[in-house]
Order: structure tokens, then sequence, then C-alpha cells
């Protein structure tokens, strides 16, 4: 442990300020036993966030298909009652969110309405790295749920991103989740992985960055060492479960393309989808996570293609309804599983889009729009104003709900956190829909 | 241990390459510095290694029945899509892996990062190959030139609807992203900037038969508009040059450029506007990429242990040292490690560093490490006592030195040469650029 510690303060010393570099200097061992020790609770809160790349349309998402203003803004994208889901008086869900509308019904769906922040940015980029570091105000090097991370221990399990990369959402200063691939998670082993594991070991003294490479090869063992039982668990229909190279089974040594982990029909699914169309493959493996208990509290998966400058609604319904499937199952796979009952999960886009149609069918980068929250502990229903269509701010929505109240909710409801550790200073009402 | 001027050399390889095999440094070391930046930047000499890799034969992918069509008619498309865009991502690659000057191709890499323009959205292999030819042939030209000729792209039209912009209807997605990504740089220009800059771009069009731009006079907005404070009757190359001449784009792709090649960095730093000012003297790509590699930081400290490669740079660089050829299951490991030629995940390019260092990535490295090892012939590794196998290792692979930690990793597998190359190749040392 004295050599832990001396690492820390030298790597801090030499600058290792970026996220999860400090992270590299756990004793992993002694967090994974302590993971398999304390397994989550039943019933403990777990926030999984839907990223939607590209500006979701938030006004054909949730529809305020009775308002004249809205059909006549654009009259060749609005969808009219008898399209829409209808959830409320004038107000329907998109036709594609079939499986949604079913949450909805059973009083498991909260739709807070008109979110967004002060000055909205119009930038892809910005406006989402205001969404993830919950920072409208000033640049922030680190995401809202990553300063959670910070605030509350060194696990990086804690968080985990599904995919290659890790968004910004879960870099906290000190801290980092981990992102876990689709495919099989075939770690080394023997010799090799003895090698493998001398050679991604950060000393003193290494340059930062290089010691960010050997942390994601440390991480990479662990996280495996984790996760690898609960994923090699194949449920029926299953080809390709994650498989330890040199057990003798298959997929360690081939480079074989990606299968699917989650669901029997992973494949032809992400197929079918076309560009990274696995939301409910991602989604699968968040529920086979949750459901083994283990430790950790917060996921990420994400879907793109919304930035919808052109033929929007063909577009925008297929993303919606692949949207729908994965939430559709998420929750069925859950079932009425113990572990289930504390997941909420939230979708969120970078901004929502101008009212009026572009001309080109489709409409370009706006500003507020609603968020979906899904869960057995959530209080169904509607929260926080519409957006006044009638008061427009040059043709664009204002925002209702500063986004900032809904992740304090999340973070006092779901993850019984103090909000303030993760978004500063400054009074975030809790909204009710928890 | 290499002499400091051959590992100066091999760093300006891994950055204005994909790294230099040891007989490439030798001659390297002979000419010098200068001389080997001089010799890297002359565009005009024949390549006949890149000459070699045959161009991908392309057609553009017509859907039978347009809007109408079977699905059958769609699926056969998009097969064909499919089938020629692997085509097309093997060729750069193999590219890439065989040329004897790799700078071009590293420069065009840059463009194609700026520019970032995808194939999912534009789904037309040869409107893509276009773009990318326009980056290889005009990218140490001009910028204005270049800027110009992206703006009347057909893959370019396609994936910021310029294609859709038009008098009656402006559309801002290019004009948004010509400002905040390719030209000023975000905090530059106003909302009203963007809605007045769409109306200087209205008119052109892609013929969807034939992937030719044609610029349709009824279509444009010839009114005058106000931009930046100026105003006038800004067309598309009035708007070019407006945006390309100012101050701010030659901060903002300086900034890009020493992000790329060196390190990342904002527009406020000091090397930025050094290099900004090279740039506005001879605002040409080749002038701002000279001014980058004989920038004295290139090769300091800072700079040297500030990238990572991106898992092209990764994945090229260990199959050129290892004299293996770029394959269809290669375009599957650069997916698992998040970056595909013609498909960056969205305008604002890739993105660099942390990024490429998760638990997902350092998986794809491994196995990819594996496999090239297994294949490769590694007889300079092999033929050596073990306890020189790690130098030798080192050598072939273009790493100046191992750390401790590294070298008693390698020495643990010293008896198993592929073994050893594959740890080699995930070791820290080499994963950096």
């Amino acid at each position: 442990m004295a050599l832990r510690l001396n690492r820390r303060i030298f790597l801090t010393a030499a600058g290792v300020g970026t996220a999860g570099a400090v992270a590299a200097l756990r004793p992993w061992e002694a967090l994974l036993d302590a993971a398999d020790r304390q397994p989550l609770e039943p019933g403990t809160g777990v926030l999984v966030l839907v990223t939607m790349y590209g500006g979701n349309d938030g006004l054909n998402t949730v529809v305020p298909y009775d308002d004249r203003r809205y059909q006549d803004a654009r009259p060749e994208l609005a969808y009219k009652a008898g399209q829409v889901l209808r959830i409320e008086d004038g107000l329907g869900l998109n036709p594609s969110l079939k499986r949604v509308k079913r949450l909805w019904d059973d009083g498991h769906l909260a739709v807070v309405q008109g979110v967004g922040y002060p000055n909205p940015n119009r930038s892809h980029f910005r406006s989402m790295d205001i969404w993830q570091t919950g920072s409208p105000g000033s640049p922030s090097h680190s995401g809202w749920l990553g300063r959670w991370l910070d605030a509350t221990g060194t696990d990086p399990l804690r968080a985990v991103g599904i995919g290659a990369t890790l968004p910004i959402l879960l870099a906290g200063e000190k801290t980092a989740g981990a992102a876990v691939p689709l495919g099989p998670l075939a770690v080394p082993a023997g010799p090799q992985g003895q090698a493998f594991r001398a050679v991604e070991d950060p000393f003193p003294g290494q340059p930062p960055l290089a010691a960010r490479v050997a942390q994601s090869g440390e991480d990479l063992l662990a996280v495996a060492a984790r996760l690898q039982p609960v994923l090699d668990q194949v449920e029926e229909g299953e080809q390709n479960g994650p498989v330890l190279e040199g057990s003798g089974g298959k997929g360690g040594a081939e480079l074989a393309p990606m299968p699917g982990l989650a669901t029997g029909h992973g494949p032809e699914r992400a197929k079918k989808a076309g560009r990274q169309g696995e939301l409910a493959d991602q989604l699968g493996i968040v529920a086979r996570l949750v459901k083994a208990g283990v430790p950790t509290r917060v996921y990420n998966v994400s879907l793109g293609g919304f930035d919808t400058h052109a033929d929007e609604k063909g577009t925008q319904e297929r993303l919606l309804a692949e949207l729908d499937a994965g939430i559709g199952s998420f929750f069925d796979a859950l079932g009425d599983d113990p572990r289930g009952k504390g997941v909420v999960l939230a979708t969120f886009s970078e901004f929502g889009r101008r009212v009026a149609a572009n001309g080109s069918q489709g409409t370009d980068h706006g500003t507020a729009a609603p968020m979906l929250v899904a869960g057995r502990s959530v209080r169904g229903g509607l929260h926080g104003e519409p957006p006044d269509l009638a008061d427009l701010d040059d043709g664009d929505l204002k925002h209702t709900t500063d986004f900032r109240r809904v992740f304090a909710t999340l973070l006092e409801r779901v993850l019984d956190a103090d909000p303030e550790t993760a978004l500063g200073r400054g009074r975030f009402d809790a909204l009710e829909f928890l | 241990m290499p002499t400091a001027a051959r590992s100066a050399l091999a760093h300006l390889y891994r950055r204005a390459g994909f790294g230099a095999r040891p007989e490439q440094l030798d001659a390297a070391e002979k000419a010098g510095y200068a001389a080997t930046v001089a010799h890297l930047l002359d565009f005009g000499a024949a390549d006949p290694a890149a000459a070699a890799v045959t161009p991908p034969e392309l057609s553009l992918v017509v859907q039978q029945g347009g809007k109408d069509a079977s699905a059958q008619a769609r699926q056969q498309a998009r097969r064909q899509a499919r089938e020629q865009g692997t085509r097309l991502t093997l060729w750069w690659l193999r590219r890439m892996a065989a040329a004897d000057n790799p700078l071009r191709e590293k420069l065009t890499l840059f463009w194609h990062g700026h520019f970032a323009t995808s194939i999912q959205k534009v789904r037309q292999p040869r409107l893509m190959y276009q773009q990318n030819q326009l980056f290889r042939t005009a990218g140490a030209g001009p910028f204005e030139a270049l800027t110009l000729a992206v703006a009347r792209d057909a893959a370019m039209l396609i994936w910021l609807d310029g294609n859709a912009n038009r008098r009656q209807s402006p559309n801002e997605n290019f004009a948004r992203e010509l400002m905040e990504l390719f030209t000023l740089g975000i905090g530059n220009y106003s909302e009203a900037d963007v809605k007045a800059l769409a109306r200087c771009f209205t008119g052109l069009r892609v013929q969807r038969q034939t992937g030719t731009v044609r610029f349709v006079q009824r279509l444009h907005d010839p009114g005058p508009k106000t931009v930046l404070g100026r105003t006038a009757a800004f067309d598309v190359a009035g708007a070019v040059k407006l945006l390309t001449g100012h101050p701010a784009t030659a901060r903002h792709l300086a900034a890009r450029m020493w992000s790329f090649f060196a390190r990342p960095v904002g527009p406020a730093e000091e090397v930025v506007a050094r290099l900004a000012g090279a740039f506005e003297r001879e605002p040409t790509g080749a002038a701002l990429l000279r001014a980058v590699l004989v920038d004295p930081e290139l090769t300091a400290a800072e700079a040297r242990t500030g990238l990572v490669k991106s898992p092209i740079e990764y994945v090229v660089g260990a199959l050129r040292a290892l004299r293996l050829q770029p394959e269809a299951r290669h375009v599957s490991v650069l997916r698992r490690l998040g970056q595909v030629p013609f498909a960056p995940p969205s305008v604002g390019g890739w993105p660099a560093n942390e990024a490429w260092l998760t638990t997902a990535s350092s998986l794809a490295r491994y196995q990819f490490a594996r496999d090239v090892a297994r294949r490769a012939d590694l007889s300079a590794v092999a033929d050596e006592p073990p306890g020189q196998r790690p130098d030798a290792a080192a050598h072939l692979l273009g790493v100046d030195r191992w750390s401790r930690t590294t070298a008693a990793a390698l020495a643990r597998v010293a008896g198993d040469p592929g073994g050893l190359v594959t740890i080699a190749l995930v070791a820290p040392e080499y994963v950096m650029n």
C-alpha cells in the first residue's frame, strides 16, 4: 500500500490531472474483492442514460398535435391527431414509440417538458459538451457524472459506458468510468497475460499519457475479471459469449466481426439498423450487468444520427423505432427482477430543433426538448411546463426546465448523492418525477 | 539506443507518416533533419509504391425505382454500397501502408478529419473517393481553393445538406460547420452570420444520377448579405474568400494542424501564433505543414509525449513495420478501435489522445497485436538470442527504447518471439505516437 500511495503522490506532482490517471493507482484486486463481497443491494438506484447524438427533434417526439402553431410551422413534418400515440389532450408520442407508450400506460414513464439551459448553443459539439459537463456557463473538463465519481470513490466500475470510447460525461478530474465493448471480452491469459499485466503497469516518472495507456490495459483486466463471468452466461439462442483466451472457446484469437452479446438476434439487428445500430444490444448488456448485481450505478448507452436537416420524418421514425425497441426490450429483460426496481432510464440529446421546417423536409438546430424518464420507481406523467409555441425566441423554444434540475433529481433520488458535488453550488430544486 | 538525431528523425517519421523502417532512418540520418523535411514535402516527386495500389473501380450506386424502389432493389443498392465502401477503405489503407512518401497520405488524412464527411450519410463510395482525391491533390495548395472545391464537392453537399440549400428555403447546416469547424472556429461569428452565410451557398445541386455538381442560378439567392460585418452580394466563391482570408481562420487552422501532427492545443497557445503567421504569409497547406514540421517544438519533450497514435496510425504503422498488407479484417479492427476511414463519427472529425485509451480499445489493440505477430515474418527478432530480442523488437518497430517496466515485461516472454512482439505492440512506448 505504501508503494501505491507514493506513486499517487508522485504522479500527482508530475501533473497527472487528467481523467483516470490517478485511478491507475488503486490496488485493483482489493477493489474487486470488495465488489464481489458487496454486490449492489436489490433496489439500489441505477441510472441508465441514453445519449442521442445529433439533436433529436423534441416536437416530433412528444407531439403537441392540437397546437395550430405547430401544424402551421411545419406542415409537411407535423403529425396529425390520428397519427400519434395520444398521452394527454393535445399531446401524443411519435408513432414509433409504441413500447414506450406502454410504459406510459403502466405509469412508468415521465415526460419532462421543455428541458434546456440558458443561452442555448447551436453547435453539436459545444452543446453536447454543455449537456455532458452540466456546465452551461464556462467550459469544463469533466462530466457531471465524472465529478460524481470523483466525489464518491475510486472504482471505475461504478460508471460504465458501453462502446469503444468513453464520453466526457463519465470522465472526472481524477477518475473515469470504464468503457465496455460490445464484442467478446477475451483478455490475455497465462504467461502472455502476466506479461500484459506487467507491461500495463503505470510507474513513477512515466509521461502522463503513457501512464494512461498502461491504465487502460490495467483497467481492462480488472473490468474483464469482474464482468466476464456475467457476460459469459450465454443465454439460450446466443452464439457468441465472451471467451477467455486459452480456455479453448471460440472468439479469442480470431478477429471476428462484433457479435451481439445481449440478444440472440444481435448481429441481425445491428445489420438492419445500419449504423451503430445496436442500441438494443447495448441495453441488453446493461440489463445483464444490473441483474448480476455488479457495483455499477451509472451506465451510458448511445444512439446517433438525429441531425435531420433534410428528409426528417423517415429518419427520425427509424431512429425512434430503434430507441423504442431498445427501451422496450431493456425493461422486458429486467422484468420484475428485484435489482431492476431501482433502475431509472433517461434520454437526452444536445438540443431540439427549430419549430419551423426548413424547406428540405427537415429542421435546423434548435433548443429545448423533452426528456423521457422511465422506470418502476418513476412517477409517470407530465412534469414541468410545456414550452409556449406562442412565445418563441427568434423561432426557437424557450426552455421551461433547467437541465440541472433534472440532473439534481437523478443525483439525489437515484444515486443518493448530494447534487452540489456534481453540479456545484447553486440551487437546482429536484423535480417530482421520482 | 539511437542517437539524438536519429531519435528526432524517427519521431518526424511517426508524425509526418506512419513510422520509418530501419533502412529509411539510415538514409534520413545521412541526409539530416532539414533535408528529410524537404524530401517529405516534395509532393511533385513520383511515388511508384503508392501508384502501384490500384484505385478501386467504383460506380455510382443507383437504386432502381428511385423513391418507390422495392425492398429488394433497396437491399441490392445497400449491398453494392457496402461492398464498394469496403474496397474504397482498403484501397486507402493500402496506400497509407505502401507509400514511399507517407506525408501525402497523412496530409490527406488530416484534411479528411478537418472537413470530416461520412459515408454513412453520403452512401456513395465513388463520391467519397472523389473527395479523398481532392484532399490528396489539392491539400498542399492554397487553402482558399481547397475550401472552395470542398464547398462544391458532391459528397460534402450531400453530407451537410448543401444540396437542399435553396433560395426559397435556406438550409444552414453547411454554413454553420464551415464557420465553426472548417475556417473561423467557434466564437468568431454570430447566429445572424450563419443565416446570412447559408444564403451565399444556395443553388448548388448534386445530380443524383451522375454525381456531378451544377450551379442552378434560379435556386441561388443573389441579394446582398451581411457576413462578419461586411455587406455584399456574396456568392459561393466570395463567401469562401471572405472566410478563408479572415485572421481567425489562420489561427484555427494552425491549431488544428498542430493538434494533429504535434499535440492538442487551443488557438490561444504561443506556437499557434507562430504557425498562423507562416500561414498568413503563404496561405497554403504546404506552407503551414512546413512550419509545423520545422518548428523546434515539434521535437521537444512536450510534443514528443503529447500524442497517442490514432487507431489508423496504430494499425497502419504496425502493418508497415511488419511488412503486412491491410486486409478486410483490419477494417473491423479499426471499427472496434473507433476510427474507420470515410466514417468519422461526426462533422467534428475524430477525437484524440484519451479518447483512444479506454478498456475497450486496450482489448482491441491486444487482439490486433496478437494477430499480426502471428502472421508476420519476425526473423529480425527470432534470429537474436532471447536476451537481445526486446532491443530487436524496438528496432523493428521504430521505438527509441523501452522503459524498464516494459523491458522487464518483454523479458518474461522473450522465449516466444510472437508473444514478445505482441506485448511490444501494446506497450505504452509503442502506443504513443
